[in-house]
């Protein structure tokens, strides 16, 4: 028979058992054998006419694919061939192999669609809920449509078994086939008051998983689930109930307010940890507002955070940063037991408990936080030790560094983590160390004076992780050159042999600055005018007038004037005699001493020395294959080349010569500094749109003529180099600030708002120099239109941290209870209903048709009896009341009053929705052999004529529905 | 959907039963397996039984030699994870008397079918251990 095993194979068939039994027996790396050994006798027996024998092949199969993730999508046949089998154990071994290994593309699934059916209306409860159990697993559009005739029937079964397994489908068939709402959610609704544990438990657990989707549309049901609530004594069903209410409670305040002490009640009288903690996280997350219930919410995590069950105490923990977002009182109180956790066994604790540390942290306590998690971090294994300091850096760094106050103390606690053992946020630290450079003036001296200690360790140099911060440190150095100290010093360290362990893009970052600092030196030794005079235009250069060039002993010992430097020294001294041959200018100067001759034999010195590190330490390094650090060695050097010979050879000739010599290595010098000392601000995100494209310009022009053009233009390099001094820049700011465009009283605005942060913070911010940077960055700094913009963005920023700061004052303000305003509402419904109906969610949409359909007004007549509805709503929120009263009342009182109470209420209901479902059955039974498109085109018309409705009067139709 | 998945795995990290309620292929499934196995197998028994991973929170209790893992969305209730994976245990300790891995190894079928009647489409639909093993013992006359 087509080659299918003979009786005699299938008396010899190995059984699953068999083959279980060959996994156990096989030799370590044998498994893939094994599997396809079975493979091939699997494909061979399950052709077999015998069910026995493909049953039993089938078994294999569903546990290799199980558990030894064997293919076996080409059995999907014979599973479907073998649920026909009459005999029970057969079809159950199908049925599983079918939800194990089915997914949605599979072809064969429309064959299985009869076989269900007929499962499903079968008299054997077994049957029913083997092939519930598929449906729920493999269902897809096709078979949710073909059977959901057949699940509504279940949803009323007699049988609890049936009826519990058909609820827990419909939730799948929902997802899959909309309009099985229509059909199905009316008997949904009706088991939610059956006697029956299970079936309200499943029934809870299909409008929890449904209502997380949209809470919104499940409102109506409050009432149901509020009994649940109250009557319920199933930790289970509770849960479920919980959850629901944490959605729909934050819809609507009413409905939080009559349920918060419910809930309360369950948390103070329940013994069961699982159902307190809902209670916590519903209370803590939802209902946050009532101050009596989060206070007994947050004891509750307190005996959490304290007792010795580890779970407790994570959960705890998590619960708490769930509060920390709106009560951090709560947070603070049990600061303690936080930090404590900080040393947990448990690597998840710990993590939580870092987080919630965090989030303690303000301006007043930033200090103290970080010194206690500096200390955990250095006892830490690597991986939390890097969490930690993740975390303290983008706390730190929050809204551009919001929370620091002394910045000092900032920099040197950068300094401090560069230098933990297993810190590895090298990239993080060095683009703190470069943005608040940038950003923060007053710091620059601390910032240079941290980045010199990382700089003159060579041990750093060895650690792979810190290299990134070194770079930052470098540049910083660089950059910021004339708070240095000790710019010899501060050369050696750029220059060190080690920096070869640097890879080449960080080593080019060290010449560079190397670079600066040697132009910073030159410039102060033999222009000292030029110095002075650029420092006055530049508030930050005040230092660089000071003699820093000598070494910090020399600070004390001379004043500005007396200074030493090359220039002044030659001025002075009129007649040099050359003794060496005027090779080495250490020589002359030291004949030539009519001034002190201390500082100046240092001065020279240390500028011989100078010279001779940069060409030590780059002269080998002119043959580098790498582009950057070759092209910035040979610009360092011939800098060197340049400006040595010329002033060597300066001192050796006559004062006049000397003079006119000069100026090349003088412009040269000068021109460097000036191009060094503008200053480099942070530049919005957005800055480049604000640009406006000069008229004329023709952006996707083909510009093949450009060579033409490009031959003749000779780049000035003065002002391609020099966009703007920062004098001049600062000229044109004040007179754009002049302009009539910002009245004066915003400016001054400005300016208070700005000496009010300044007071605070004791600090200088760049909103200023920031301006001026950003504007001379762009050409057409004519239009006083974009200098506007730009003025405002620096303002808008200061605004910003001021706002941010205002906030600060008062964190644990809690977010206001929504206020029923109408403005507000209206914006707020209008988003809550079009979200739905842009998600085209189907299931939301038939929903609501069916909760909404009876009391749903067409929208004309909305508007102009809005007086008549908010009377009549009134008058049904006393109803409600007094229903939920008498809920109350019954439970002292007899349940038969209950009961009957519930029963009218289920009744009315009923009522209304039996008309509603003769209507939609009808729909359903003409169109539902049609094409479904046209009753789709029609409900969709209707749905969003409803959607329209919605947004005027979703709320006054919603509390028809509550409590 | 509140369960996602549910693992059981042995110490060496074979896995002894797995029930997935959402489509997964075969590539996702042993990529999830292998992460979760070695995310969990490697925490002692000072550490709690939750850990993140992806978009699950996996909730697990360890009984002798075998791992329970039940993979949740956020939404899910820890503590009532941990009950359920306590009843599930409890339930086969029941019908298999003394339960061990063996028994689930051998028994996949049964172990599935209680799973089943225990939690359709990730949600908890029985808690009551008789009403759990009764179709299954009905099942077993019948064979």
């Amino acid at each position: 028979m087509f080659g299918g095993p003979s009786l005699m194979d299938s008396i010899f068939q190995r059984s699953l058992e068999d083959l279980i039994k060959s996994f156990r027996l096989h030799l370590p790396g044998g498994e893939p054998t094994v599997v396809s050994k079975a493979l091939d006798e699997i494909r061979y027996e399950i052709r077999s006419t015998d069910l026995t024998t493909k049953a039993a092949a089938l078994q294999k199969l569903t546990y290799l694919h199980s558990l030894h993730h064997a293919d076996m999508s080409w059995a999907a046949f014979h599973a479907v061939e073998l649920s026909s089998s009459a005999f029970l154990p057969h079809k159950r071994a199908a049925y599983l192999a079918a939800s194990l290994s089915f997914r949605p593309s599979t072809d064969v699934l429309l064959l299985l669609t009869n076989q269900l059916r007929k499962d499903l209306t079968s008299t054997n409860h077994l049957e029913v809920s083997l092939a519930l159990e598929c449906l729920s697993v493999i269902c897809t559009p096709d078979l949710a449509r073909d059977l959901s005739p057949d699940l509504f029937t279940m949803l009323g079964s007699s049988k609890n078994l049936v009826r519990k397994k058909a609820i827990a489908t419909t939730l799948r068939v929902f997802s899959q086939y909309s309009d099985a709402v229509r059909v199905c959610f009316k008997k949904l609704v009706e088991n939610l008051e059956s006697g029956d544990v299970q079936t309200v438990s499943a029934t809870v657990g299909v409008f929890c998983e449904l209502a997380l989707r949209e809470p919104r549309a499940y409102l109506p049901l409050a009432p149901e689930f509020y009994r649940i609530l109250v009557d319920s004594r199933n930790n289970w069903v509770l849960i479920k109930v919980l959850k629901v209410f944490a959605k729909l409670a934050a819809l609507d305040p009413r409905l939080a307010k009559k349920v918060v002490e419910p809930i309360c009640e369950h948390m103070r009288r329940s013994g069961a940890k699982s159902l307190v903690f809902e209670c916590v996280r519903t209370i803590l997350s939802s209902l946050s507002v009532y101050e009596s219930a989060v206070k007994l919410a947050v004891a509750k995590v307190r005996e959490f955070l304290v007792d010795d069950d580890q779970n407790l105490r994570y959960l705890g923990l998590q619960a708490l940063s769930v509060v920390g977002l709106k009560h951090l009182w709560a947070v603070r109180e049990n600061k303690e037991v936080v930090i404590r956790s900080l040393s947990d066994a448990d690597p998840n604790i710990k993590l939580q408990a870092l987080q919630l540390v965090m989030a303690m942290v303000s301006e007043d306590n930033v200090t103290e936080i970080c010194r206690v998690l500096i200390t955990y971090a250095l006892k830490a294994d690597p991986e939390f030790c890097n969490e930690i300091l993740g975390f303290i850096l983008s706390a730190c760094s929050r809204n551009v560094y919001e929370i620091i106050i002394d910045f000092d103390w900032y920099v040197s606690l950068l300094g401090e983590i560069s230098r933990i053992p297993h810190c590895q946020k090298g990239e993080e630290i060095e683009n703190q160390l470069t943005d608040i450079g940038m950003r923060v003036e007053d710091v620059r001296p601390e910032l240079v004076h941290v980045g010199r200690n990382l700089l003159i360790d060579p041990a750093l140099l060895g650690n792979p992780f810190i290299h990134r911060i070194l770079c930052g440190a470098a540049w910083v150095s660089g950059e910021y050159v004339q708070f240095s100290t000790n710019q010899i010093e501060l050369m050696e360290a750029l220059l060190q042999p080690r920096t070869n362990l640097l890879p080449p893009s960080i080593r080019a970052v060290y010449i560079q600055s190397a670079f600066k600092v040697l132009t910073f030196c030159l410039n102060v030794a033999f222009l000292p005018n030029e110095a002075a005079y650029s420092s006055s235009s530049c508030p930050i250069n005040e230092y660089s007038a000071s003699p820093s060039f000598a070494g910090h002993e020399s600070l004390a010992d001379c004043e500005q004037d007396e200074f030493l430097n090359l220039r002044v020294l030659s001025q002075s001294v009129k007649a040099p005699s050359v003794k060496n041959g005027g090779d080495t200018a250490v020589n002359h100067v030291k004949t030539s001493a009519s001034l002190p001759l201390r500082n100046d034999i240092l001065t020279q010195k240390s500028a011989d020395k100078m010279f001779t590190l940069v060409k030590t330490a780059l002269a080998p390094l002119v043959g580098s294959h790498e582009v950057e650090i070759h092209e910035r060695v040979c610009n360092i050097l011939g800098l060197l080349e340049l400006t040595q010979n010329e002033i060597s050879d300066g001192f050796s000739m006559e004062k006049g010569n000397f003079e006119s010599e000069e100026l090349k290595a003088y412009e040269i010098i000068k021109m460097m500094r000036d191009a060094f000392s503008e200053e480099i601000g942070p530049v919005a995100v957005s800055a480049r749109d604000r640009v406006p494209i000069p008229e004329g310009l023709v952006l996707e022009e083909n510009l093949h003529y450009l060579e033409t053009i490009c031959g003749d233009i000779q780049f000035p390099i003065s002002s391609s180099f020099f966009l703007g001094r920062p004098h001049s820049g600062e000229r044109d700011g004040v007179s754009f600030f002049n302009r009539p465009i910002i009245e004066v009283s915003e400016s001054s605005n400005e300016s208070t708002l700005l000496t009010e942060h300044r007071k605070r913070h004791g600090l200088y911010y760049l909103p200023s120099d920031k301006k001026e940077v950003v504007s001379c960055e762009y050409p057409p700094a004519n239009d006083p239109k974009m200098q506007d913009d730009i003025t405002d963005d620096a303002e808008d920023l200061v605004k910003l941290t001021e706002q941010s700061l205002v906030r600060k004052k008062k964190p644990s303000q809690a977010k206001p209870r929504p206020v029923v305003l109408k403005l507000d509402e209206g914006d707020e419904i209008s988003v809550a209903a079009e979200k739905p109906e842009s998600k085209d969610d189907m299931v939301s949409g038939a929903l609501r048709e069916l909760l909404f359909g009876s009391d749903a007004i067409p929208p004309s007549t909305q508007i102009n009896s809005s007086d008549k509805l908010s009377s009549k709503r009134s008058g049904k929120v006393s109803e409600v009341n007094e229903n939920v009263g008498n809920v109350r009342k019954s439970e002292c009182g007899t349940p038969s009053s209950r009961k009957s109470k519930h029963h009218s209420h289920g009744k009315e209901r009923e009522r209304r929705s039996s008309e509603k479902n003769v209507e939609v059955r009808e729909e359903n039974g003409q169109s539902n052999k049609q094409k479904s498109g046209h009753r789709h085109g029609r409900h969709k018309a209707r749905q969003r004529a409803d959607g329209v409705a919605n947004v005027v009067s979703q709320t006054p139709v919603i509390p028809d529905f509550l409590l | 959907m509140g369960i996602r998945f549910i693992l059981m795995v042995n110490k060496q990290g074979q896995t002894r039963l797995a029930q997935y309620f959402e489509y997964l292929t075969i590539d996702q499934r042993r990529a999830l397996e292998g992460e979760i196995v070695r995310k969990c197998l490697a925490r002692n028994e000072q550490q709690c039984s939750f850990v993140e991973h992806r978009n699950y929170k996996i909730v697990y209790r360890r009984y002798a030699s075998l791992f329970f893992l039940v993979g949740v969305d956020n939404e899910e209730n820890e503590l009532a994870i941990l009950e359920f994976i306590h009843l599930l245990v409890e339930t086969m300790d029941r019908h298999f008397g003394n339960v061990c891995e063996l028994d689930i190894m051998f028994h996949l079928e049964k172990a599935h079918f209680m799973l089943e009647e225990m939690v359709m489409n990730g949600c908890i639909v029985e808690t009551s251990k008789s009403n759990i093993l009764a179709p299954i013992q009905l099942m077993d006359k019948a064979s």
